[in-house]
């Protein structure tokens, strides 16, 4: 319980077994009276029974569907279970959990909250390509959400039962869909979105899952996922 | 003349259905955006055939037009490999699937065997 809600916090993790212990320690001893589902999406290494043994429910995938569809299956859960809140963390120990009870209290005002570095709080800083593609994503997503958002690829996300319902039913799968995409329609559809600046910290272990190299391809993933976004219904 | 509008409105009607599966969601991100990219090299050629008759006369071919026909097929190739390749992996994750499935079921029904012979068990201990 946080403020007298039903919190469950979603962790899809691939290959962390170096980190995840640790994320899901920190989550329970932050947050005492909250659930912790780590979806583990395939791993070849041993993080579900890591995940299991540091205390999380863990929901093991028979092989890789990708964030999106990790966290459909977490969002069913939630449903299925009658939490009214919902919270994505990086299993890679990059979001604090300190953040959630202020990510909570937004939900009293809006459907949707999202965890953002750049927004004044840590010193989390990316250039080149990565960065163009994050300016192109913040400007037009923030002009359809009707609100500021500077990090809209950010994985540290809190949903309320409407929105938790409604991610149930649908959540895109692909590339950069479950971040982009799903705040186009989440917008479109009426609900509220609102940021709520977050210190980032370094991953703990392992290795991020984009490599420096890829960030031209980043930018136009981005531009094309972000145009087929906009003109979907 | 007739020829370039037959082409041309073909080009057309397939960007159109293509796109309208698409906002649909109807076509997953990455066969769409596959198509589009065909799309926009095949509209402007089925409207302005003779486009590529200088790259075929520098390839030794006679005309465009074949050109065009070449490419076409090497192209509905690879998308048939493509597809193979695409129903090879459904295969193999139907396969690990069946396997969880039926793993879950010898579980659950191990685990229902041993309840009601605990069940009867007791039926016996308290009869006497
Ligand atoms: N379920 C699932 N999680 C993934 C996958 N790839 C990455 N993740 C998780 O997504 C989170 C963010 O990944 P990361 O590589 O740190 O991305 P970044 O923070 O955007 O650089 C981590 O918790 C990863 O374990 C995947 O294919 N499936
Ligand atoms: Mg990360």
């Amino acid at each position: 319980m946080v403020n007298g809600k039903r919190v469950l916090i979603i962790i899809p993790a691939l290959n962390e077994s170096g980190s995840i212990a640790d994320v899901v320690g920190e989550v329970r001893g932050e947050l005492p009276g909250v659930d912790v589902l780590v979806v583990d999406d395939g791993s070849t290494d041993r993080t579900a029974a890591v995940a299991a043994a540091a205390g999380a429910r863990v929901a093991k995938l028979p092989y890789n569907l990708g964030v999106g569809g990790a966290m459909r299956l977490g969002y069913r859960y939630a449903r299925d279970n009658g939490y009214d809140v919902a919270i994505q963390i990086d299993a890679d120990g990059q979001h604090d959990p300190r953040y959630v009870p202020k990510l909570v209290d937004q939900l009293d005002e809006v459907d949707l909250v999202i965890g953002a570095r750049f927004a004044g709080e840590g010193d989390y800083s990316v250039r080149g390509p990565r960065r163009w593609a994050m300016v192109m994503l913040s400007l037009v997503l923030s002009r359809v959400a009707k609100t500021k958002l500077t990090d809209t690829t950010s994985g540290f996300r809190a949903a309320n039962r409407r929105v938790i319902e409604m991610f149930a039913g649908w959540y895109p799968a692909e590339y950069l869909g479950d971040t982009v995409e799903t705040l186009v329609h989440t917008a479109r559809r009426g609900y509220t979105i609102r940021q709520v600046p977050v210190a980032m910290r370094k991953r703990m272990a392992g290795t991020p899952s984009h490599s420096p190299a890829k960030a031209m391809i980043y930018l136009g993933r981005a531009f094309a996922v972000l145009t087929l976004a906009l003109i979907r219904r | 003349m007739k020829l370039t509008l037959v082409t041309g409105l073909t080009g057309l009607i397939l960007l159109v259905t293509i796109v309208e599966l698409l906002r649909r969601r109807q076509l997953r991100e990455k066969y769409g955006m596959l198509w589009l990219a065909v799309l926009l090299i095949v509209v402007p050629l089925s409207l302005f055939p003779r486009l590529l008759d200088n790259v075929a006369g520098t390839l030794g071919v006679a005309s465009g037009v074949s050109l065009v026909l070449f490419l076409g097929i090497v192209f509905l190739l690879l998308v048939c490999v493509h597809l193979s390749w695409e129903v090879s992996a459904l295969e193999e994750e139907t396969r690990t699937l069946a396997e969880d499935f039926a793993l879950l079921r010898a579980e659950v029904e191990a685990e229902r065997a041993a309840r009601t012979e605990s069940a009867r068990n007791e039926l016996v201990s308290h009869d006497g």
